[in-house]
């Protein structure tokens, strides 16, 4: 017999026999027994007091997108609960391993709604994809080891420990065991071959083949198998956003981003394609447009974890059901040297259209005030394109996903299903201490800023050091952007009368400047990066400076805007 | 889409909240569930959900995809009225005055094979097994008597196959543990 230590020295036990070492959360009544047990444990548990719960679950997010280790929140019942549920709803859309534990009242007062009572489990159901309440110290081990299980297997998402106070103040035996087995839960599927024979069959027949990869790629650590089929086959890469950076920018068969704002040649060309392969990804609306018109010419070979995905958007012909990289193993085998090279030129006109018409405007102009495509370029150039980029949402997500270049994998941390403003501070930080010898980079709108700004706290605190770069046009650009093109130009609530940013850093102790014109970029960013410690810069942007390419919402994804008034003619 | 009416049957570990975790899924696609019963199923431990739904194949695809997702989800399965064998129960309480002015009350209770519970000096109550078409007929002829209180259970089905659909996938279950450990 064991001697018997509370329910919250379990979770900290358990926590660390899951190879945690890092926390983000924010104590509260209902957490304190938790809190008082972290006191002892601060050595082998780092906690990091963020300054909202929200930016406590997108820190996580940041720092799981990283590392592909799940992100860990600790947080109070009641408003803290609900104040983690964007957080969670972000991570559940794009496949971000979390486990948040959540206080709660005691077991007796549940359902009384007593102070800070939420039904937690009630809540989370739908963002989750498990949520679970803790009410007896004994299940402590058995619930943590589950979550950490169920969290980063399969498709990763975020997991809900609710705990109540009972719970973590009753007495137990402890001694964890992990998770391996769930009976009603399988994350690895049998490799089916047959479905490889005739998605191989296909591959090997394809005149005009695609490769679309996702963030699967990412998460199952396919990089290396991805590259090795596409060359084989000789086949072309385009990425989703979330795909960013599975591939090298300057590899010769990746041919750039898919999507609303994406490259037009991967766009049109999957209307010309005849086959298909998308990998690790969920024809989401904003990569698909229309699916009426996507992709008539093709067949479908769909590679995924989560076999509701087949079918969910756009017919598959082949399924194959495994990770990424288990797939890519047994079907590179079975797929034949091949050349595509006339197929491989149609990228080329599309390509250099879209240079002449949307990127040597947007990223090497003469004259006028600056764009956030030129200043993104010239970070990216900058950190050698070695950075990891953290964006928020809207136009400086965009620009920063077409314009920064990528020579490592998972360097490209952005919100993508949830499209949550305010997902970027916190996860720069994140990401940062999770990657601790990398250069992190935020672009980050001047909207989006403002609504976890109190984060720069978190950074006061910690000393994180991470580039802030401020693409300020004093405008909710991308809306500004959808009035200008569909709603004429009324401006309806997205100009913003905005605080001296610079002042603002500096109350913080953080190093910062104004960056008026584009005579002062290239010192400001050298000396940004050369600065060991966090620096915000706040770069004056024109606010009529547009993102395009663009596929209008529900449009075709062969007919794509170059500019306000001219469509991209084949 | 042609709609028509689907069974979905669900099996499930014996978790609190499941019934919420399901009932969701047809919610935020706005399917209204047209009956639902819960109860043990043939295997212990294992819980069975019966969900009727009018909707179409591919839409009722999603949903048990969306479904089997949930963690504590064994299996849901997808069947139309011909794969299945099914069975609902009704109850009837009508006025016992009115009932018993009626000549006709011997001819209505034989010919829909239904059953008197219990009588009472104010009302009988009566019970009707049978597919919803068959109760609801029971209803109309039973209406002139002013139905006082009327309630139609769900749906309870079992597959025309020989074994229930679950038992092989529990069996492979008990392979991939085996496997694991």
């Amino acid at each position: 017999m064991s001697e018997k230590i509370s329910g919250a020295d379990a979770l900290m036990q358990s926590l660390i026999a899951e190879g945690v070492n890092l926390v983000f959360g924010y104590p509260g009544g209902s957490i304190m027994p938790v809190y008082d047990k972290l006191y002892d444990y601060q050595d082998r548990l780092r906690h990091i007091l963020v300054r909202h719960e929200q930016g406590a679950t997108h820190a996580a997010q940041g720092y799981a997108r990283v590392t592909g280790r799940p992100g860990v929140v600790i947080v109070t019942s009641g408003p803290a609960a609900t104040n983690v549920i964007t957080g969670i709803g972000d991570a559940l859309m794009d496949s971000t391993p979390m486990v948040v534990i959540t206080g709660q009242v005691a077991t007796p007062f549940l359902g009384f709604d007593a102070f800070q009572e939420t039904d937690v489990v009630g809540v989370t159901q739908p963002l989750t994809k498990w949520s679970y309440q803790i009410r007896r110290a004994e299940d402590v081990s058995w619930a943590v080891a589950r979550a950490f299980y169920i969290a980063s297997s399969g498709r990763p998402g975020p997991v809900v420990l609710d705990f109540t106070k009972d719970a973590q103040v009753g007495m137990t035996e402890f001694s964890h065991k992990k998770c391996e087995y769930i009976r009603s839960y399988q994350p690895v599927p049998e490799i089916d071959e047959k479905a490889i024979d005739s998605a191989a069959a296909l591959i090997n027949e394809a005149k005009r083949p695609m490769i679309l990869s996702g963030h699967g790629v990412m998460i199952a650590n396919a990089e290396k198998e991805l590259a090795r089929f596409a060359e084989t086959a000789d086949i072309p890469v385009a990425a989703t956003l979330l795909g960013l950076s599975t591939m090298p920018s300057d590899h010769p068969l990746y041919k750039g981003m898919l999507g609303m704002h994406g490259n037009i040649g991967p766009n049109i060309n999957t209307n010309q394609a005849d086959l298909l392969i998308a990998i690790g990804m969920r024809f989401d609306d904003r990569v698909t447009g229309n699916v009426k018109t996507y992709a008539p010419n093709a067949k479908i070979v769909h590679i995924d974890i989560d076999s509701s995905e087949f079918n969910k958007n756009i017919p598959v012909d082949v399924a194959l059901h495994g990770d990424a990289r288990t797939v890519l193993q047994h079907l590179i085998p079975k797929v034949k040297n091949a050349k595509h090279t006339e197929w491989l030129e149609t990228f080329n006109r599309p390509d250099e259209v879209e240079y002449e018409k949307v990127v040597k405007r947007e990223v090497y102009p003469e004259s006028g005030r600056m764009n956030m495509g030129e200043v993104v370029n010239k970070v990216s150039e900058a950190t050698g394109h070695d950075a990891i980029v953290v964006t928020d949402v809207g136009q400086n997500q965009m620009f920063s996903a077409r314009y920064f270049r990528y020579t490592k994998p998972r360097s490209m941390v952005t919100s993508g299903g949830l499209g949550t403003m305010g997902f970027g501070l916190p996860a720069a930080i994140g990401a940062k201490m999770g990657e601790p010898s990398r250069t992190v980079c935020l672009f980050v709108g001047d909207g989006g800023l403002q609504m976890t700004i109190q984060e720069l706290g978190t950074i006061l605190e910690y000393g994180t050091n991470v580039k802030i770069i401020l693409l300020n046009n004093n405008f909710l650009g991308n809306v500004r952007q959808w009035q200008s093109l569909f709603f004429n130009d009324r401006f309806s609530q997205t100009p913003l009368i905005n605080p001296d940013f610079v002042a603002l850093a500096e109350a913080y102790g953080i190093k910062a400047e104004n960056v008026e014109t584009r005579e002062q970029l290239d010192g400001a960013i050298k000396r940004m990066l050369e600065h060991n410690a966090t620096y915000l810069l706040n770069v004056n942007i024109d606010e009529t400076d547009m993102i395009f390419p663009m596929i209008p919402a529900g449009g075709d994804v062969d007919n794509i805007m170059l500019n306000a008034t001219e469509f991209y003619k084949s | 889409m042609d709609e028509q009416l689907f069974t979905v049957a669900v099996f499930s570990e014996n978790q609190v909240g499941l019934l919420n975790q399901i009932s969701i899924i047809f919610t935020r696609r706005c399917l209204n569930i047209e009956s639902l019963s819960v109860s043990p199923s043939s295997i212990e431990g294992i819980h069975k959900f019966i969900i009727t739904c009018y909707s179409n194949r591919p839409m009722m695809e999603r949903v048990v995809q969306q479904i089997e997702k949930r963690i504590d989800v064994l299996k849901a399965y997808l069947y139309t009225d011909e794969e299945i064998v099914y069975q609902e129960v009704a109850l009837y309480k009508v006025p016992t005055r009115r009932l018993l002015d009626d000549k006709n009350v011997e001819e209505i209770i034989r010919s829909h094979n239904a059953r008197i519970l219990e009588i009472t000096r104010e009302y009988v109550v009566i019970e009707k097994t049978g597919h919803t078409e068959e109760t609801e007929a029971l209803f109309q002829e039973l209406k002139k008597y002013d139905i006082l209180q009327f309630v139609r259970s769900g749906r309870v089905a079992v597959t025309k196959d020989t074994k229930e659909h679950l038992s092989i996938y529990l069996t492979e279950q008990n392979m991939r543990k085996y496997n694991s450990l």
